[in-house]
């Protein structure tokens, strides 16, 4: 009976951390579904939110300008890493890789600003400050409950996507990730798309750790260390589940929203049986190469031989 | 309308694999040229094709679109002139988008996209009327994802989609080569309609020499990376398959009389 009220009692953090990795999700899903990139900024760029967010907080400034600030600073970091790839030629997985190495010493200088010098963990209380998040409240009823703050804030993200990807910029660059040679051909210059989606990209997982900072009531230089693959299992559980029904881009976000809280439920289950929190990464690791694995075995080795010769008569 | 001045283009030059594919290319298109290209594997055709359009600079000359240089203008800047279809049904159309969101992104050709609706309802009934002439039922399907298309059908959508915005330019890669030969007819047949309709420049490369011949006012032959034949005219609708042939074994001590072209 303990582990189910136990269980039960982290439902509510469980569900306010998996929101605020779902704007996260949805980020790694513009990059990785949308565009076509693999980039690995975002374990970056997260922290970055983080340490923009609380080291403004700390500096007097409203925590949710210090929010709006670390979205910029993500876009920034997205605008970097395209820059490398567009303009440098370097390959996207590893212009993310360097944006990322760098942020870490950028990160450590920005938590530093103000507070005495580089600081590896930065603590934000909701005591002395008006946050827009707190796990303080996540069992509370009201206003200031984050799971409501959360859900708004989501709902709105959705939309504004929802919207941004049905216009021309934004049927750009989809475009650009379903095929740059057709893209180029229709007059996209594949090079600006491509850097627009990585800058909205990094600015939603910059978002996400700003929320997350405040969340915790900290923000630390280490917090964004395997962010990518979190994202990608969020984004991976919404499809397996919710590739039959949710068609419409918008519930496709959504989906990736609902993988991020699933992800922490069942994370928070395999806790509760006593899995060690040293493990977590080496799961989530297994959990996000199994089931990018399954999809691949089962088109290579469970596909029946279909005929596809011949012409098509109604071509 | 096309003006190429003296274009010269070389790949992976100074290495092992240095492969001069364009020497010296010279060609000008009146407008309403409808001109086929012929030549054997490794002539330059498909380069020549690219040159134009901006895949890569070139080495040296001047390519010109209706009196403009564009030898320095990227791909994308230049697509505000040119339609293309590329011999992949894969490469000219995006899988993952709607057949509807396909031609809406080509209606945007050359002009700057911004934050307006990336398809309007006004676009729909338009698409759908233009669907219609096809006649291939995609009418009905407008919101299908075009990968779930045939190859015939994606080239069909292709050749819309490259022609939905008047081009100053048309540029056909052999984009009947990887359909079966009823599907080429019919794509071919549909080309040669819109280019008629339209009074479309064109460059349309093929490796099928009846084909050459049928289609077009005007026809050129490459070998090794320039032009060695340029028939146009009264001439040209007089032309058979084994003139072209004893024009090839003239030029190239008969290299050709073993290639791919004699298929046709």
């Amino acid at each position: 009976m303990d582990f189910f009220t136990s269980l039960l009692n982290s439902m509510p953090g469980a569900a306010a951390q998996g929101l605020i990795w779902g704007i996260m999700a949805i980020g790694v899903y513009i990059t990785y579904r949308i565009l076509d990139v693999a980039d690995l900024t975002v374990d970056g760029s997260l922290a970055t939110g983080g340490a923009v967010c609380v080291v403004l907080t700390l500096n007097g400034v409203p925590a949710w300008l210090a929010v709006l600030a670390a979205v910029l600073a993500g876009l920034l970091a997205g605008l970097v890493t395209g820059l490398l790839h567009t303009a440098c030629g370097i390959p996207a997985i590893l212009a993310g890789i360097l944006t990322q190495l760098a942020l870490y010493s950028v990160n450590l200088r920005i938590m530093g600003y103000g507070t005495g010098g580089g600081k590896a963990n930065l603590p934000v209380s909701v005591d002395k400050y008006q946050l827009v998040v707190s796990s303080r409240h996540v069992r509370t009823l009201g206003l200031k409950n984050p799971i409501f703050v959360l859900v708004i804030i989501c709902i709105a993200l959705v939309a504004l996507l929802y919207w941004f990807f049905g216009t021309e910029i934004g049927c750009a660059i989809r475009a650009t990730g379903a095929n740059r040679n057709m893209s180029r051909a229709q007059g996209i210059n594949t090079n600006v798309t491509t850097v627009l989606g990585l800058m909205i990209s990094n600015g939603l997982v910059a978002l996400a750790g700003a929320l997350l900072s405040q969340y915790q009531g900290f923000s630390d230089i280490n917090m964004g260390r395997g962010a990518i693959v979190i994202g990608l299992a969020a984004v991976i559980i919404g499809e397996v589940i919710f590739a039959k029904v949710f068609r419409n881009f918008a519930l496709k976000l959504t989906a990736a929203i609902i993988g991020a809280i699933i992800y922490y439920v069942v994370i928070q289950f395999v806790l509760r049986l006593g899995l060690s929190t040293d493990d977590l990464k080496l799961l989530t690791a297994l959990v996000v190469a199994l089931f990018l694995t399954v999809p691949y075995w089962k088109g290579k080795y469970f596909t029946r031989p279909t005929v596809k010769k011949g012409g098509n008569n109604n071509a | 309308m096309l003006e190429i001045k003296n274009v010269y283009k070389t790949f992976n030059a100074g290495t092992v694999n240095e492969k001069v594919a364009l020497n010296g290319l010279n060609l000008t298109l009146e407008d309403g040229d409808f001109c086929t290209v012929i030549g054997g594997n490794g002539a330059g055709k498909s380069t020549m094709l690219n040159a134009v359009a901006g895949v890569w600079p070139v080495d040296m000359g001047k390519i010109m679109i209706d009196g403009k240089d564009v030898t320095r203008l990227s791909e994308h800047q230049r697509a505000k002139y040119i339609g293309r279809v590329f011999q992949d049904p894969m490469m000219g159309t995006a899988a993952t988008m709607g057949i509807d969101e396909n031609l809406a992104l080509a209606a945007r050709r050359g002009s700057s996209r911004t934050l307006r609706s990336g398809i309007t309802k006004k676009e729909h009934e338009e698409y759908y009327e233009l669907l219609k002439t096809l006649d291939l039922g995609l009418e009905e399907r407008m919101t299908s994802k075009v990968g779930l298309l045939s190859g015939g059908q994606r080239q069909a959508v292709t050749l819309l989609m490259a022609t939905l915005k008047k081009p100053q330019l048309l540029l056909l890669d052999e984009h009947t080569a990887a359909l079966d030969p009823k599907t080429a007819a019919k794509v071919l047949a549909l080309s040669d309609k819109i280019v008629h309709e339209n009074h479309l420049t064109t460059l349309m490369i093929t490796h099928n020499m009846k084909d050459a011949i049928k289609y077009g006012n005007r026809l050129i032959m490459m070998y090794e990376g320039h032009i060695i034949y340029d028939v146009r005219g009264e001439e040209k609708a007089s032309l058979q398959v084994k003139d072209l042939l004893a024009r090839f074994e003239q030029v190239s001590d008969s290299e050709f009389a073993n290639d791919r072209m004699l298929l046709s």
